[in-house]
């Protein structure tokens, strides 16, 4: 903030000039906006130039935002680990299977819970509440999915975290805000609840059903703890954050995965130059998919989130 | 107040009374509920019954039911144990640390942003903003690495600038692993926090402003005595929800970022948990842990939320 110098009043003219505080201030308000877009910036665009650049040449440092020795050679490896490309397609899988039920699942239960005629609407709320606060922790739960077989399973992805009592919150929010009129006339029409839901509710939802299916598919594309946990033996259910992780691993003690992939090959790759491959093709989709949706989540977040 | 107690009545009579026709007109509803209620019982409530075994010696062969009891055991040796105090520590300075620091920035963070005139500078710098929410701890650490290696732009600028002669490694020494912490948590969350206060900042009356401008007040009064006490119920109710999340705060990124050379100021007690619970196999214990964090929690969120009813601020419940 620059200092408030006053100015003598002199008569204003129309548009506002600025003052020399004004100046001092929008300067600082630039220096202090480029510094962070260029801090946010820099790594992605830095591990861009590096998945582009020859590995062994890569060590040297001094890479920034171009790359030196230019290879596609990083990338060739990445898409040649048979892990990675399981990994690849149990993550999109996850992804679109999680989504789906996830979205179906806190809907219904926001709908039911938004009806203001409903018998047992506080009771439901509360019952879903509680699980915020509440959750039997890590151990628990490991032995329960056990118990149910869904460790080692794909399962294990969707079916659990399949209800959320936070989206269910945003979600009924938004609901509680659409008229009822619209309701009763349906149902003097003769609609039934679900008719209801699919056609006169779901419609207006779409901006906060676009924001939780956001929340969950981005979650569900980063997730890698489940994968460790509950399928650390059975590569056929491997995620790629999971995959990426252990590349990250790798840069400190030499894998062997990368190590062979890249000597059967007789390629000049490195741990790193490989992993910096393997973020981005990671990133690309969430970078090109998040700007179009922009708009629904700042919505969805300040009108469901924070006014509970 | 006849008003108020009209608009009772009125609220009252919107729940119908449970009858035999209301509930055959809701029955959809209900079955519904039902599947979503057993569907919770499952995969919510049950896991609370494991809380069981923090006080058995517990053996998968007997399992929950026929385990020996053996009372607070567990807990005496938590409490005992030196490792346990430095993770809880650990835990909660990380968490603290993570909580301020997110919430100056990210207010800083939406006053600056929206004292940008162009609309499509705006626009553009707040979409950058966002990006690094919706990349993985896994890619932000890979990234850290990069960026704080020997060869890394940090300490190529360091040295470059002379500020050091040689190289700093950032991840074996442990003064530094906090902030490096921090500092992920800020790079990443920033733009996302700042939505809410954002939103909380254009929705102030821009009378106030005006009349502030003419009683001679600059920006920095602006901001100081219009802006911030404007956004004061939503940064005391985002705080009151993190706060019972210090506890929480951290797993993913030290689990990560650790190395055994600082694991003294890196583990936490999730990390404690894993360690105990799913590689050394005393579910008992990392039961425990997980129950004592539950409880830190629960009495963290009750001591914010009366803090915030003495001040007579926005509370949670």
């Amino acid at each position: 903030m620059g200092k408030n110098k006053e100015e003598k009043v002199v008569v204003k003219p129309k548009k506002r000039k600025l003052t020399t505080a004004d100046k001092v201030f929008y300067t600082f308000n630039f220096i202090f906006m480029f510094a962070f877009v260029v801090i946010t910036l820099y790594p992605i665009l830095n591990t861009l130039a590096i998945s582009l650049n020859d590995g062994t040449d890569a060590v040297r440092g001094g890479i920034h935002l171009f790359p030196r020795v230019f290879t596609w050679k990083n990338y060739k490896t990445v898409l040649a680990i048979q892990n990675f490309k399981r990994g690849a397609f149990i993550t999109v899988a996850r992804t679109i299977v999680g989504t789906i039920t996830a979205l179906i699942a806190n809907a219904l239960l926001a709908f039911i819970v938004s009806r203001k005629r409903f018998l047992f609407r506080s009771q439901l709320s509360a019952f879903w509440v509680i699980t915020m606060y509440v959750n039997g922790g890590l151990i628990p739960t490991f032995l329960l999915f056990k118990a149910l077989h869904l460790t080692a399973s794909f399962n294990v992805y969707w079916i659990p975290g399949m209800v959320s009592a936070f989206n269910i919150l945003v979600m009924r929010t938004y609901m509680q805000g659409i008229p009822d009129s619209l309701e009763e006339s349906a149902q003097l029409d003769g609609a039934g609840y679900f008719t209801i839901f699919l056609k006169i509710i779901s419609p207006l939802c779409k901006p906060v059903y676009a924001t939780i299916a956001l929340f969950v598919a981005v979650y569900q594309w980063n997730s890698w703890f489940d994968a460790m946990i509950y399928n650390r033996m059975n590569p056929e259910y491997t995620t790629l954050q999971y995959e990426l992780m252990k590349l990250l691993n790798s840069v400190t003690q030499q894998s062997g995965s990368v190590a062979d992939a890249a000597a059967t090959k007789g390629q000049t790759v490195t741990p790193q130059s490989v992993r910096s491959a393997a973020t981005i093709i990671t990133v690309i989709p969430i970078i090109m998919l998040y700007p179009f949706l922009q708009r629904y989540f700042v919505t969805g977040l300040t009108i469901g989130g924070v006014k509970e | 107040m006849a008003r108020e107690k009209k608009e009772r009545v009125k609220e009252a009579s919107i729940t119908p009374k449970i009858t035999r026709k209301e509930l055959k007109r809701q029955r959809v509803l209900i079955v519904w509920s039902i599947i979503f209620v057993i569907y919770g019982v499952i995969f919510c409530y049950l896991p609370l019954g494991g809380w069981l075994m923090a006080f058995q010696k517990y053996k998968p062969k007997t399992g929950l039911l026929h385990s020996k009891f053996i009372g607070l055991d567990k807990f005496k040796f938590l409490f005992a144990d030196a490792t346990f105090f430095r993770v809880f520590r650990n835990t909660i300075a990380m968490g603290t640390i993570n909580m301020i620091t997110t919430l100056i920035m990210a207010v800083l963070f939406a006053i600056l942003l929206n004292e940008i005139r162009t609309s499509i500078t705006k626009k553009v710098v707040q979409t950058i903003s966002y990006l690094p929410h919706f990349l993985s701890w896994i890619i932000v650490t890979g990234i850290l690495h990069d960026a704080l290696s020997s060869t890394g732009i940090v300490n190529e600028l360091l040295v470059n600038w002379h500020v050091v002669d040689t190289y700093i490694p950032f991840f074996s020494i442990e003064k530094y692993f906090w902030g490096i912490v921090a500092f992920a948590n800020n790079w990443k969350e920033t733009g996302w926090n700042a939505i809410v206060y954002l939103a909380a900042i254009t929705s102030i009356d821009p009378c106030l402003y005006e009349a502030a401008a003419i009683d001679g007040a600059g920006r920095g009064d602006k901001i100081w005595f219009i802006t911030l006490p404007s956004i004061k119920p939503t940064i005391m109710i985002l705080t009151l929800i993190n706060i019972g999340n210090v506890i929480n705060a951290g797993f993913e990124i030290q689990y990560l970022l650790g190395n055994p050379t600082i694991v003294d100021v890196s583990e936490t007690i999730d990390i404690y948990v894993l360690r105990w619970g799913i590689s050394q196999m005393d579910y008992s214990l990392g039961t425990a842990a997980g129950i004592f964090k539950s409880l830190v929690s629960i009495i963290l969120i009750l001591i914010g939320n009366s803090v915030a009813k003495v001040l007579g601020e926005e509370r949670l419940f």
